[in-house]
């Protein structure tokens, strides 16, 4: 993320001697010690079997004694890549991926910018935070949770949805078991569960928005909506481009949560993301090289689209994340 | 006064538009809770819309009695319990240490926990470590690998930063130990930022599943985190579901029955968050807006 609250640009400590660094904070270094620990094992020593990507994985064999991986006796480090590549359900994952997080991003973005703005039109204090409080819920719902409310709620003859719809003369949907229709339930339960959440962060950049700025611009007879233009959303950008940047950076991530809950039999066709692809096919089907590959093209590519988006923002005049 | 009507009526379509939200949040849930409570013989009918018809406690006293979901209740309720202090502990020992600006090391130690935010070895790396540290089908697996988020971590040393550093001087002049500094005043003067990431902790153990699928397995099935039963629980009552709205079998105490077991493992934290929301507002804005 950005720079912490008191950062000082351009203030550099003055370098201790490392025995009178120790001797001095050797307490600090003592808490320290569990948390580094923590990242080395959990969150450093895991990137040592990203070389299982490139070997042909042994079960009970050690990790640095497992061959490379080969094709035909000949030693092929990419096989598992170029395995990965032509293979057709990892070709449907990762089109299912970015088509699912691109409709994210096109549809679950705006809304809680949105419900921001309109949230903060509301003159009854009250009632805001009613409002507020009620629209937090849904983030609070596990997707298993929010998954067997959309079967009940959507479910073909007995769901409340499908009885509205046929009380006003409509045919019943089903909304879960064909794939089209599935995608949108998958979009729209994504925005029911983030809107209010996500607008925690644009109501606190709203409320530092001068307040002098609005009463020039009443001054200069701007309506709501103008000010709403010309004043909040531009005073939010910053806000608003961080968070781009990162949702960004997570197009070909993704939450596995959010998929593996919300997914059945009948529409992996378009439910099947890379993410669910790894699970089912390491995990499951223990081909460890083959998703390793796979979960390492992500990542590496999450980099990628994360790094490019931050230099084209900066190019572009805003601040980035770094 | 022409003014003030127009605004008066715009006012009025944000509340409406505000309303229509609410109920969109609300609907789904007291659909949940009207089912869960209603007789077997109105939900066939699909005759029950937000309130219950033919009220019962049936499905609850099914649920209640059912001692897997007893079990997997107080298992998950006792596992967020301790992670939760367990990951408070760990977050505030790594936060504080961080804020001291002549720290030396302190540099390269932000570097390394930064890159772990963006890029991270992957779900099969993971596992493999898990199978290799024998943490496979143990509650470790449930508590260690999560017990520290770097997001939260940096929520913390924010607010930490925020408190003025002439207490912390003032301190040290009169000779206290930098751990007695982090107890008798950060910890205390933290306790708005303590709740909110005790919440969050919280509601990511308590909503988690995908760690108890990946490293807990049939075996050991009674390690299976609450969601992770209810998980087993819906994917298998679906088929069986079709097969009822096809008119096989009754469906409708399966049907109530599920809301039931949706609304019993909800409810521990609908009932937490509104009381916490003035805190975890500020903790996200920590966390994401800063100028």
């Amino acid at each position: 993320m950005s720079k912490d609250a008191n950062y000082i640009e351009g203030y550099k400590p003055r370098r201790m001697a490392v025995t009178t660094a120790f001797k001095k904070y050797w307490q600090l270094y003592l808490l320290l010690l569990l948390p580094v620990i923590y990242f080395i094992i959990f969150r450093y020593k895991p990137m040592e079997f990203i070389i299982v990507a490139f070997k042909d994985y042994k079960l009970n064999m050690n990790l640095w004694d497992m061959p490379w991986a080969t094709t035909k006796k000949e030693v092929d480090i990419f096989k598992w890549f170029v395995k990965a590549f032509s293979d057709k359900n990892f070709h449907t994952a990762l089109t299912n991926t970015i088509t699912l997080n691109l409709l994210d991003l096109i549809i679950g973005f705006p809304a809680p910018i949105i419900f921001a703005l309109v949230l903060n039109e509301l003159t009854a204090k009250r009632y805001k935070k009613v409002v507020q409080t009620i629209a937090y819920m849904p983030h609070f719902l596990s997707w298993v949770i929010i998954y067997s409310i959309a079967l009940q709620l959507l479910a073909p003859s007995s769901g409340l949805v499908n009885i509205v719809l046929n009380n006003m003369g409509i045919e019943s949907v089903d909304f879960l078991g064909k794939a089209d229709n599935w995608v949108w339930t998958y979009i729209l339960f994504g925005v029911w569960q983030n809107f209010g959440w996500g607008s925690i962060v644009y109501l606190a950049a709203i409320a530092g928005i001068n307040p002098e700025l609005y009463e020039a611009a009443a001054v200069d007879g701007a309506g709501r909506f103008k000010k709403m233009w010309h004043i909040t959303l531009p005073g939010i950008k910053s806000t608003i481009v961080v968070l781009l940047i990162m949702a960004l950076g997570g197009i070909l991530g993704g939450n596995f949560d959010r998929n593996f809950a919300m997914q059945n039999k009948l529409v992996l066709e378009k439910a099947e993301v890379i993410s669910t692809f790894v699970y089912k096919r390491g995990i499951k089907s223990l081909q460890f090289s083959l998703t390793t590959a796979v979960g390492l093209f992500q990542s590496v590519v999450g980099v990628i689209f994360l790094l490019s988006a931050n230099f084209l923002s900066r190019k572009l005049g805003e601040r980035g994340l770094w | 006064m022409i003014k003030s009507n127009k605004t008066k009526a715009g006012d009025i379509v944000f509340v409406v538009i505000c309303l229509f939200v609410t109920l969109i949040c609300v609907i789904p849930m007291v659909n949940l809770l009207a089912r869960s409570l209603s007789d077997t013989s109105y939900l066939i009918r699909h005759e029950v819309y937000l309130f219950p018809k033919g009220l019962n406690f049936d499905s609850y006293k099914t649920v209640l009695s059912d001692s897997k979901y007893i079990v997997a209740f107080f298992w998950t309720a006792g596992l967020t319990v301790v992670c939760t202090f367990l990951s408070l502990f760990m977050t505030t020992i790594c936060a504080y240490p961080l804020i001291y600006q002549d720290l030396r090391g302190r540099g390269i130690i932000n570097i390394l926990i930064t890159i772990t935010m963006f890029f991270s070895a992957g779900t099969i790396p993971n596992y493999l470590l898990m199978k290799q540290l024998g943490f496979l089908n143990t509650p470790f697996a449930l508590m260690i690998p999560s017990c520290l988020s770097v997001f939260n971590m940096i929520i913390m040393r924010s607010f930490f930063y925020g408190i003025p550093d002439s207490l912390r001087e003032s301190a040290e002049i009169d000779g206290a130990s930098h751990i007695r500094i982090l107890l008798k005043i950060y910890i205390p003067l933290s306790k708005p930022v303590i709740a909110t990431l005790a919440l969050f902790y919280a509601v990511g153990r308590w909503n988690g599943y995908t760690d108890s699928l990946m490293y807990i397995t049939v075996e050991k099935s009674e390690l299976f985190t609450l969601q992770h039963l209810l998980y087993n629980i819906i994917q298998s009552i679906n088929s069986v579901d079709t097969a009822a709205q096809e008119g096989f079998s009754k469906p409708g105490l399966s049907e109530s029955l599920k809301s039931a077991i949706v609304m019993f493992s909800t409810v521990p934290i609908l009932c937490i968050y509104p009381w916490l929301q003035k805190y975890f507002i500020h903790g996200v804005t920590l966390g994401a807006v800063k100028e």
